[in-house]
């Protein structure tokens, strides 16, 4: 029990009243997977933890322990009433040397003079213990199962298609345009535009998005029109001119690309926006691509770009921005079909077998959902559980 | 070679926590970071050299380019100018971002109000069954989301009102139409990311071969 020295003498009558029981059963062990670093402390209620009871929290004290002797013990944190486990997951502990805690419940009140009194009560020791790391997260053996298992199949499928199987992929009408929008283009005699998002070359979406702006650059390249291709990351502007020189290249005109089509204009959000609206509404472009990582922007730019009469295919696994794109452009690639884009544009054998693998990780999960909802129904959860990633 | 060895480390990474696996996401975002303010002097030149050769060959729409080498010779003569401490209140670089680049990012903004006004009308008439139903799903929950909505349903008992429905459409529909986009979305992600990670992928390098 602690108080103010001070008011001890006035309080002493009432501490034995207001004291609350010390927790039981204080166990320390290292927190299992993960860095290392982190111990954590369960232990049994106090008997005074209970709605109106007299317990207000738990604070969690630790001396170190050293030749058979705990040093200093000190609070090294707090809990609400009620919680039964603290871990430092701050990492605030070394790995391998050997801690002692203590777990503390207190109650707080003030005195008829306003201050702030302190009843508390110790636990037990725990036995020593040190933190340590460990080499695999238990907790997502699951995810592994499912990368393992998802990589088997899309692997399989690549070989599949390597052999010359023939592979079923349907049919999706954003890319089936894009041939359309770039004749469209050349017809006019006007601009494509290809707008890859505000994502940087460390965002999956802008990975996809130049993997179609490859297959853009080709078309517009062979019809001789002229790509614009306006960015807001600087690294997209050195791998986009990259990818677009190889697509010059590759059907026989390198002396067509010009650097420059591939320019970068600012890392703002809406002053991209801005400005690529300001090219728009100038250029007149016949054809937009939009292909990659949006948010608010998307609908300013594809609003725009449909005032002007342009032919529009978007493509983002922002599902917030969907509905936008759906809403202002003529085609929409939904999410995955972004990510499956580049594999329908070129019908290499080997990219079209991933996309196989991928729908039948697809197919599995649709199963799962539809078993899943099953058990749920009748409250076994067993199989969500599976699921389920920490 | 060095994407696969990279792109494997990352996977690895995700079920090891041992040091030094714990610490590669961290390792990796700092030399990303490096990397991008090195680039940003690339992309800052380009702006420049486009936006220069506009204004001496006194292309069309000049003007604009004369306004971006200005405007971005202002901000960084200024930024530099007043040290270490450019961001804090009272300076004069703080001056025109308060004063001058908040109110243009808003303005671009605020359009946006304008834009879903009239994307709404497009996506709203009914042509055809689907269109009816987000027309009429788009209705609901608009209505329940504003308090005319449980004015106009007050009699209804609590959990049959516009609010309600509204929270329903959103909640499960909506939900479960989203949850299905994430999940072919992630993948996606997963093939894409064994594409690249195997070389099959490599048009993102400037090889598509």
């Amino acid at each position: 029990m602690t108080a103010p020295a001070d008011t001890l003498a006035t309080v002493d009558s009432s501490a034995i009243l207001h004291t609350p029981a010390p927790p039981t059963n204080v166990a320390a062990e290292d927190t299992p997977n993960d860095g290392g670093g982190a111990i954590t402390v369960t232990w049994s209620p106090s008997p005074d933890d209970h709605e109106g009871g007299k317990v207000k929290g738990y604070k969690i004290i630790r001396a170190e322990y050293d030749d058979g002797k705990p040093g200093e013990f000190k609070e090294v944190g707090d809990v609400p009433a009620g919680k039964t486990e603290y871990s430092n997951e701050d990492g605030n502990t070394t790995d391998g040397i050997l801690y002692l805690y203590m777990v503390t419940a207190f109650n707080r009140m003030y005195d008829e003079a306003g201050s702030l009194l302190e009843y508390s009560s110790d636990s037990e020791q725990s036995d020593p213990v040190t933190s340590s790391a460990q080499w695999f997260n238990m907790t997502r053996i699951n995810v592994l199962a499912g990368v393992v298992l998802l990589s088997f199949f899309i692997i399989y499928f690549i070989q599949q298609a390597k052999a010359g199987k023939d592979l079923y992929i349907r049919r999706i009408a954003g890319m089936e345009a894009v041939d359309e929008a770039v004749g469209r283009a050349t017809e006019m005699g006007k601009k494509i535009f290809y707008i890859t998002g505000l994502g940087d070359m460390d965002n999956m979406q802008t990975i996809a998005s130049m993997t179609i702006l490859g297959r853009v650059a080709e078309l517009a390249a062979e019809y001789e029109t002229y790509l614009d291709v306006p960015v807001c990351r600087s690294l997209v502007m050195v791998t986009g001119r990259e990818v677009v020189k190889e697509a010059y290249s590759k059907v026989g005109r390198p002396d067509s690309f010009k650097p420059d089509q591939v320019h970068y204009l600012t890392d703002d959000q809406f002053g991209y926006a801005a400005a690529v609206d300001g090219m728009f509404v100038r250029e007149e472009p016949a054809t937009i691509f939009y292909m990659g990582q949006f948010f608010a922007e998307s609908l300013i730019l594809a609003e725009t770009g449909n005032s002007i009469g342009a032919i529009q295919i978007a493509g983002t696994a922002m599902p917030a921005q969907l509905p936008f794109f759906v809403a202002a452009c003529d085609y929409t690639l939904i999410g995955e079909e972004l990510f499956a884009a580049s594999s329908y544009l070129s019908k290499e054998p080997k990219l079209l077998g991933s996309l196989k693998g991928q729908d039948v990780g697809k197919g599995i999960i649709l199963v799962a959902l539809i078993i899943g909802v099953v058990l749920e129904s009748f409250g076994i959860w067993q199989l969500s559980n599976l699921f389920m990633v920490k | 070679m060095i994407t696969a060895i990279v792109g494997i480390t990352f996977v690895v990474s995700y079920f090891i926590p041992h040091f030094p696996f714990n610490r590669m996401d961290a390792w990796f975002a700092d030399w990303f970071s490096i990397i991008q303010a090195c680039a940003i002097v690339l992309g800052a030149l380009n702006l420049l050299k486009l936006s220069a050769q506009k204004v001496i060959g006194q292309k069309k729409d000049w003007g604009y380019s004369a306004v971006i080498i200005l405007s971005f010779l202002l901000i960084t003569v200024i930024g530099f100018a007043e040290g270490a401490d450019y961001r804090d209140p009272g300076t004069s670089f703080d001056w025109l971002y308060v004063n001058m680049f908040i109110p243009l990012s808003a303005t671009m903004f605020s359009i946006l109000a304008f834009f879903v006004a009239s994307a709404s009308y497009r996506a709203f008439r009914a042509r055809n069954f689907e269109a009816t139903l987000l027309l009429v799903a788009a209705f609901f929950v608009m209505i329940g989301r504003v308090p005319v909505g449980d004015v106009i349903t007050g009699f209804m008992p609590v959990g049959y009102r516009f609010s309600d429905l509204a929270n329903w459409i959103m909640d499960f529909p909506q939900t479960a139409g989203q949850r299905a986009i994430m999940i072919g979305i992630g993948l996606g992600v997963v093939s894409t990311s064994l594409r690249v990670i195997l070389g099959i992928e490599r048009a993102h390098i400037g090889s598509g071969e």
